[in-house]
């Protein structure tokens, strides 16, 4: 005798067309609770929840969306796996939950007729059959349900309406399904399938589901044999071929028979059961999408919102982030003032609180953009967005995918990277994130500013139109473009080669977006972001700390800076004497800080010059020479690793000014202007070393926080340890020639 | 033969068949191109490509390239 928990489900799938609501659907049912991976080996999420059902409670497993179980790559194969139970991490399923957009049912039923034939016990949710009702759609339900064999609910995620209905009926799900075997598939298919799966079973010695054999037969890629088969000898080749062959004079053409047979079912099932009513205008939608897709007030409505978004993320952010620097550093300064000066206390006030604060400043960028794109994808814009750019995208070999990610990368390469996920193909998705981190993002602006402000004359041209900062700027921002550009074709021409993927996609009608989505979407971005990048960002931020902390000198005060220590000791034994309210006590008092203020600066300098960061620094001098630059800007620029900011505040610690500097400091560019190589009088810094300086931080790697999410949504380290490498090697190379060719001019 | 590619915003036809039968054509099939599918070409990008197209009652996108696979009975 089974138990009463024996016959219940423990483990459902949730599958769906994209654009059908899936992903609110799935939030709709597992609430908050849900876990979040990657399946090893493919850049695809995973994503499990718990529901909870009146007695017990359910496994939620959400796939990828799709518009076909066709696996021709990896990714596409994790949800034939998963579904199969051939997963290995992931318990199988022993239900499926197939969502269908009920104004788009046609379409939306080749997917459902493909979960069928698994044999798995399957329920059927028609979403959005508000949309529906509003084009004049209306489908017989509780007939459908006859047809198909399986529970129908009607269902609008985005309101919560059904949720109730489809729990009840995920609740009664029998654990042994008694389902007669699907198959649109005509006869002589069938067998071909039958004779197929025997002639496996004997060249495997073991069985492979009805349905992977049936793909087997289909797949003409060639992707199939390799991933579901131990072996592919010459008889499996020949086998094949002859049923392919056998087909076709039936009058049943591999891969063609599938879409054919498909839709012809498609239509048994729906005949009679969909009525339209005829409509003679167009609805909102359509009149909408005429507009927005217009080949001039399309355009221009598509370059405001695409400013609007960048505005946002590059100038709205600001504030927000002023304000987590601003909090994280009255943090600082409180336990500054608190602590006694050790090891410890610059940990917590250098390090620790330095590495939270280097996490936090990027959730207000994040938030920001993920806002945008949760509207524009839930109201159906996104592929449009896409669908206008594509043109210009497939020129670098990507597609109108990939444009708004890289938009959004002129703000912040790591809300761009996140943004790659609206990209199903994984070359072009991969080439996107590899790219992204070119684009001048926002933290680059005050290495930037610092530079041209001390450097670049403000010549102007074309009555003050003009300036040559300004062009300079321009050019930075440019530098990164064309370099992009120039690697996007070099990788697809190279280490991730093949066909551009097609663009054949559906234009999803519009529909108001809703808030409670928009939102969730955007914390869920966040939240993801502090889980799998936060604690790679701290532990970088911390490395960078103690490199520049330690070995801390010890006790004795260097012997070149005793004399002035001593003076100071004079000074203040002077001032036991004097009375502190007279004006001559004043202005002794002055020069006592004033001399204990620059001797702690010029310590500080000697404590970086001499820790495992400035022996660094000195050590790759040699390898920065050719660029034009002297072991303190080396060091300054490894320093900067977690951040390219970084580098501004490291400089002031060199050149002796303290960390308080920004890039609008007058004294730290006149400072920079002044600095000597060490031991002579020449310059360190003219026009070609500013601009190396420039060009290579255009170009260079330098974020531990990009990197860390290129490694999070890669799903391996190996992407961006090359990110890292390529960024950097042309960083090199390009100030080595910016120096050398400039150097010619001065 | 005349292709969805070469056809004016607006134009009806009906699919006579999908040439090729790589990645790109069994993606056109799947979307519901299949051979006596009715269609309407509802218009182009900006620059021209891709083009939209009414199909099986919903709106798909597909490249000019991708369009010159989709033959219509003439």
């Amino acid at each position: 005798m089974t138990s009463l928990a024996d016959t219940k489900v423990k483990t459902i799938a949730l599958i769906g067309n994209p654009n059908t609501g899936k992903s609110t659907l799935f939030s709709a049912l597992s609430g908050i609770r849900q876990r979040v991976g990657n399946y090893p080996g493919v850049t695809v999420e995973k994503k499990v929840g718990k529901l909870h059902l009146k007695d017990q409670s359910v496994e939620l497993i959400d796939l990828p969306g799709t518009y076909s179980l066709a696996p021709r790559s990896p990714d596409e194969m994790i949800a034939v796996d998963v579904l199969l139970g051939r997963q290995s991490k992931t318990n199988r399923p022993d239900a499926v939950l197939c969502i269908l957009d009920a104004s788009n049912l046609e379409r939306n039923l080749y997917l459902l007729s493909q979960i069928l034939e698994l044999e798995l016990p399957t329920i059927v949710t028609l979403n959005m059959t508000d949309v529906a009702q509003e084009r004049g759609i209306e489908i017989q339900i509780e007939t459908l349900s006859e047809r198909l064999g399986v529970p129908v609910i009607p269902l609008q995620a985005n309101r919560g309406r059904g949720l109730a209905e489809l729990k009840e009926a995920i609740s009664q799900i029998p654990s042994q399904p008694k389902r007669e075997q699907h198959s649109p598939f005509p006869e002589e298919f069938q067998q071909a399938v039958g004779e197929l799966k025997t002639f496996i079973e004997e060249q495997e010695g073991e069985p492979l589901p009805r349905f992977l054999c049936e793909r087997l037969l289909l797949d003409t890629s060639g992707y199939l044999k390799e991933a579901a088969l131990t072996k592919v000898t010459a008889e499996t080749e020949t086998k094949l071929a002859n049923l392919r062959t056998k087909l076709s004079e039936q009058g049943h053409p591999v891969p063609g028979v599938e879409a054919v047979s498909r839709y012809t079912w498609i239509n048994t099932i729906l005949d009679g059961l969909v009525t339209r009513q005829e409509r003679t205008k167009k609805n909102w939608s359509e009149r909408l999408d005429s507009f927005l897709t217009h080949r001039v007030f399309g355009t221009l409505f598509f370059v405001l919102v695409m400013m609007l978004i960048f505005q946002a993320v590059f100038s709205w952010a600001g504030p927000l982030m002023d304000l987590i620097d601003g909090g994280i550093g009255g943090l600082g300064e409180y336990l500054a003032a608190n602590m006694e000066d050790s090891a410890l206390k610059s940990l917590f006030v250098n390090g620790i609180i330095g590495g939270v604060g280097g996490v936090l400043v990027f959730l207000p960028q994040i938030f920001i953009l993920f806002l945008f794109i949760a509207i524009l994808e839930d109201c159906g814009y996104m592929a449009r967005a896409a669908y206008l750019m594509d043109r210009l995208m497939f020129r670098l070999g990507l597609s109108g995918k990939s444009f708004i990610p890289l938009l959004s990368s002129f703000a912040c390469a790591i809300p761009g990277v996140m943004a790659t996920r609206v990209i199903e193909n994984r070359r072009d998705r991969l080439v996107t994130i590899l790219i992204a981190p070119l684009m001048s993002c926002s933290a680059r602006l005050p290495v930037y500013t610092l530079l041209i402000a001390a450097f670049i004359p403000s010549y102007t041209f074309l009555g003050g139109w003009l300036g040559l900062q300004g062009i300079t700027m321009f050019a930075m921002y440019l530098v990164g473009v064309v370099v992009a550009v120039l690697v996007a074709v070099i990788l697809k021409k190279t280490i991730l080669p093949g066909e551009t993927p097609p663009f054949v996609m559906e234009l999803p009608s519009y529909k108001f977006p809703s808030l409670k989505i928009v939102f969730y979407r955007m914390f869920e971005r966040g939240w993801a972001f502090i889980q799998r990048a936060g604690t790679l960002i701290f532990a970088v931020t911390i490395l960078i700390w103690a490199a520049a902390y330690f070995p801390q000198q010890t006790g004795d005060i260097p012997t070149e800076y005793e004399p002035r220590y001593i003076a100071i000791e004079d000074k203040q034994k002077e001032l036991a004497n004097v009375d502190l309210t007279s004006e001559e006590g004043k202005a002794k008092q002055k020069s006592l800080e004033e001399m204990q203020e620059t001797l702690d600066l010029d310590l500080a300098a000697y404590q970086l010059e001499q820790s495992y960061l400035g022996q660094v620094g000195k050590w790759i001098e040699p390898v920065v020479v050719p660029l034009g630059w002297d072991w303190r800007i080396g060091c300054a620029v490894i320093a900067s690793f977690p951040a390219r900011e970084v580098v501004v505040g490291t400089l002031g610690v060199i050149y002796h000014l303290g960390d308080e500097q920004d890039e609008e400091s007058p004294s730290l560019r006149n400072t920079l202007r002044a600095a000597t190589w060490e031991g002579t009088d020449q310059k360190v810094f003219n026009v070609p070393v500013a601009l190396s300086i420039m060009v290579f931080f255009a170009l260079c790697a330098q974020c531990a926080a990009t990197l860390a999410i290129i490694k999070r949504e890669t799903n391996s380290w190996g992407w961006p340890l090359f990110t890292f490498v390529y960024m950097t090697g042309a960083a090199y190379v390009a100030a080595f020639f910016t120096y050398q060719i400039g150097m010619l001019f001065v | 033969m005349k292709t969805l590619a070469d056809c004016k915003v607006g134009t009806e036809g009906v699919v006579s068949q999908i040439s090729g039968s790589d990645e790109i054509s069994i993606r056109l099939l799947e979307m519901g191109l299949t051979p006596q599918t009715k269609l309407k070409l509802l218009g182009k990008a900006p620059l021209g490509d891709p083009l939209e197209i009414e199909v099986r009652g919903y709106r798909l996108s597909l490249r000019k390239s991708e369009a010159t696979r989709v033959q219509l009975v003439s």
